[in-house]
């Protein structure tokens, strides 16, 4: 009785079975947790998260990390509002943010897998360099939006659903489709189990982690405009702290910090872990304080269940 | 002589192997005591169950006639037995005597006694003839000079039984012949030495008795070695007469596929120049850091050449790129497969179409079918053995990932130049003549073959022609018509006038 409930906690699918049984739980005890309103607004407080965590995946799959996405979010959330409101068209605003955001990446990408510097020490640099930048551009206030069309990003709405929410179940889609079906995915995962076995055996291993980034900083960008249409207008201290939030909705999902392995599923279940404590305490009016703490709590447990998984599933002779 | 350790009936199951299976012997005190077998035999489940990692489901362990209880490796340790792993467990930026002092430093108060410290230490090495010195980092050390650190740090804790699981993998021979002599030395003081080892030579210099294990269970015990054969023990590892392990035979020889033109690079100053013919097995012998393995990545471009020209039928590879040598049919199979050659934590299949899924890849999505009959071809084709093309790559053998490295390679389209470094290292006598023959399947496709082994009797055995490096340069050049144990081992000797193989020195 116990070996095979332990055996379905540590499975392969071990995450989601926690998960659902923790959903189900919540749905029938907490008042109001289960309605479509509610539902709806649990999606949309994760988007930028979820969106984020797609490209956060692949960093981290291919044992690399990236501190600058909140910036990045924060400052092509700035340039699409302010070069909308300066060219009038939403689309060059838009344009524009995107590019930024990839110019954020690459230039990421290039310090380091070009150069050899530490991800870590990279990102943690650009993350101040970019959030400067965001402060700079707007004098470090927040830049409202001219054009009401460009709310619509995010009021607008198909089939009931909001439309960020859509575009982050296409990411989902799509980056997991990358993962598991392309050459791209699956270097990925072999540079992050191997870098040098993996460029001895013929893949470029430099340019697929300045792809990485590339990618990374593209999807910040789309991030970024989501939540400057959200809360209308550019923000540059939004996302702070993001960083954080999204390697530890990757993290929760299994992917492992030592490279080389994760899976599209986790990652989703990871972040809606994220968004539904959130919104479970809410929902029961505690307070903002202790949300940290549980916040903490839910992180660490994830990983010791990850480390037990890892234990149980070691290789023996 | 009494028996001072014994294991009775151990048997130990994982799920879908049974990995012991009422193995049972025992070892008089102050012998070395060979183990040998397969990969796969049950040499590393018995190592785990000895050091108290893993318990055994059924029967015991028995030292000095004391029925042993322990639960963890911590036990075992208190009750003086000590293995030492392949992996060495020293600390790098940590001095010799700290290491061997680590978990219980002298002093008062947390303050360490460092004169203490390093004057018990000096004395225990010298005592058991340790020439290292105790204020050096351990990082300094040579790999040999560390596991001499490591025995002594078995021996500061006055165990009783160390276990050596295949101490002499990365060592040269002189460093060898050092730890020989240390065991020696052991062995007089009374200690008993359990020697994991593959190779025969080392288990008839050193051991005074030897059991063999097969497929989990006890295939013979040698009370004596001396009465045991070579050709015996082989037979009984295997549990087939292998006759012929190389099994070579003639081959027509085409034009010259690969040329190396002066070649040079950091790791390999002086220009190196050689050709190799389409069906030709090129053999290259040396001693370790001879500089072939250097040889070999330079001519892939797995380090940058700085001079020199690679040309494989007429056309130039580039200077430092492994992935446009493949394309231009170059391939390498490392030396350290660990390290260069698998990807840890993915399948048998991702392993293996890491290269070549390209060819089946439009547009970068992956056909998930024509990959998993890729492995499925390649997993029968090469005989690997596994449950199936999803199991991780760690949990294979060593010759059954070297087969997974082979066709990684093999399923490439155009591999017109195979460089295999080390191809059987590590590998057990079966798996071996497989690998060989794969080689000999390919060459008489008609690819040319660079196979770089440190193993004089692997080189000569399957060869056509053998290139001899030394102090990195080709010293010597020997048709298979004209091979000779003697002149070959001279000639890779740094003292060209050496005419008897004596201890080689190692070259750094």
């Amino acid at each position: 009785m116990t070996t095979s409930l332990k055996k379905l906690l540590l499975g392969e699918q071990g995450l989601l079975v926690i998960f659902a049984a923790a959903f189900v739980v919540v749905s029938l005890t907490v008042p109001n947790f289960l309605t479509e309103r509610n539902m709806l607004g649990l999606l949309q407080s994760v988007v930028t998260i979820g969106v984020v965590a797609c490209t956060m995946m692949f960093c981290l799959a291919s044992r690399d990390f990236d501190l600058s996405v909140g910036s990045t979010v924060a400052f092509s959330g700035m340039v699409a509002v302010m070069a909308s409101n300066a060219t009038g068209s939403i689309v060059l605003g838009l344009l524009a943010a995107l590019a930024c955001g990839a110019i954020v990446g690459l230039a990421n990408g290039i310090v380091i897998a070009r150069f050899r510097i530490n991800a870590l020490i990279t990102t943690l640099a650009t993350m101040q360099i970019v959030r400067g930048f965001a402060l700079i551009a707007s004098d470090g206030r927040a830049v409202g939006i001219n054009d009401p069309a460009f709310y619509q990003l995010s009021l607008s709405k198909f089939l009931t659903v909001p439309t960020p929410i859509w575009v982050m179940g296409l990411f989902f889609v799509v980056f997991g489709f990358l993962l598991n079906r392309t050459v791209f995915g699956k270097n990925t995962l072999a540079i992050g189990g191997n870098p040098e076995a993996s460029r001895l055996a013929g893949v470029d291993v430099v340019r697929m982690r300045i792809w990485i980034f590339a990618l990374q900083g593209l999807v910040c960008a789309v991030a970024g405009v989501l939540l400057a249409s959200r809360i209308t207008s550019g923000q540059p201290n939004a996302a702070t702290g993001l960083e954080l939030s999204v390697i530890s909705a990757c993290v929760l999902g299994g992917v492992s910090l030592a490279g080389g392995r994760a899976t599209m599923t986790g990652v989703v279940v990871g972040v809606l872990i994220m968004g539904i404590a959130e919104n479970v305490m809410n929902l029961l009016n505690i307070q903002a304080f202790y949300q940290y703490v549980v916040r903490g709590l839910i992180l660490l447990i994830a990983v010791l269940l990850d480390n037990m998984r890892s234990v149980a599933g070691r290789p023996r002779a | 002589m009494q028996d001072f350790l014994e294991f009775r009936s151990i048997s130990k199951g994982y799920p879908g192997v049974q990995a012991l299976s009422e193995v049972s012997f025992s070892v008089r005190k102050g012998t070395v005591h060979g183990l040998m077998g397969e990969n796969g035999a049950g040499k590393s489940t018995l190592i785990r169950v000895l050091s108290g990692d893993q318990a055994a489901d059924t029967g015991e362990i028995r030292i000095d006639g004391v029925t042993q209880h322990y639960r963890s490796v911590r036990d075992a340790f208190n009750a003086g037995v000590i293995v030492i792993h392949q992996e060495l467990q020293l600390v790098p930026e940590l001095t010799v005597a700290e290491n061997l002092w680590l978990g219980r430093f002298p002093g008062k108060a947390g303050v360490i006694d460092r004169r203490q410290l390093i004057r018990v230490v000096s004395d225990r090495l010298a005592e058991i003839g340790i020439d290292i010195d105790p204020q050096a980092k351990v990082a300094s050390l040579s790999i040999g000079e560390r596991q001499m650190v490591e025995i002594a740090k078995a021996v500061m804790t006055d165990a009783r039984v160390i276990a050596l699981d295949e101490p002499t993998s990365s060592l040269s021979s002189r460093e060898s012949e050092i730890l020989f002599a240390l065991i020696d030395r052991l062995r007089s003081s009374g200690t008993v030495i359990l020697y994991v080892s593959h190779r025969l030579d080392e288990i008839f210099r050193l051991c005074d008795s030897l059991t063999v294990l097969r497929d989990g269970r006890l295939a013979a015990h040698h009370p004596h070695i001396s009465k045991a054969g070579r050709e015996q023990i082989i037979a009984e590892m295997v549990g087939r007469e292998i006759s012929n392990i190389w099994g070579w035979r003639a081959r027509p020889l085409g034009a010259a596929r690969l040329s190396v033109e002066g070649v040079s690079g950091a790791t390999l100053p002086q220009p190196i120049s050689f050709a190799v013919r389409a069906g030709e097995i090129l053999g290259f012998f040396g001693l370790i850091g001879a500089g072939r393995s250097e040889m070999a990545r330079l001519v892939y471009g797995a380090d940058r050449r700085r001079q020199g020209k690679v040309l494989v039928d007429g056309v130039a590879v580039p200077a430092d790129n492994p992935r446009l040598s493949v394309r231009a049919g170059v391939v390498l199979c490392p030396e350290d497969r660990k390290f260069d050659g698998i990807v840890q934590g993915r399948s048998i299949e991702e392993n293996m179409a890491i290269s070549s899924r390209r060819h089946f890849s439009p547009f970068g999505v992956v056909d998930k079918r024509k990959e998993a009959d890729l492995a499925e071809r390649f997993i029968a084709k090469l005989r690997v053995r596994t449950p199936s093309r999803h199991q991780d790559i760690v949990n294979l053998s060593g010759g059954n990932q070297q087969k997974v490295i082979l066709g990684r390679w093999l399923s490439e389209e155009g591999v017109k130049v195979l460089l295999i470094d080390e191809p059987t290292r590590g590998i057990d006598v079966g798996a071996k003549s497989e690998i060989y023959e794969i080689l000999y399947e390919l060459a008489a496709q008609g690819m040319a073959i660079v196979v770089i082994s440190s193993e004089l009797p692997e080189v000569m055995g399957i060869a056509d022609r053998i290139l001899v490096m030394c102090e990195g340069r080709i010293a010597v050049e020997v048709d298979r018509s004209e091979f000779d144990e003697h002149r070959i081992l001279a000639a890779a000797l740094p003292d060209a006038s050496a005419t008897t193989p004596t201890l080689p020195e190692q070259v750094s």
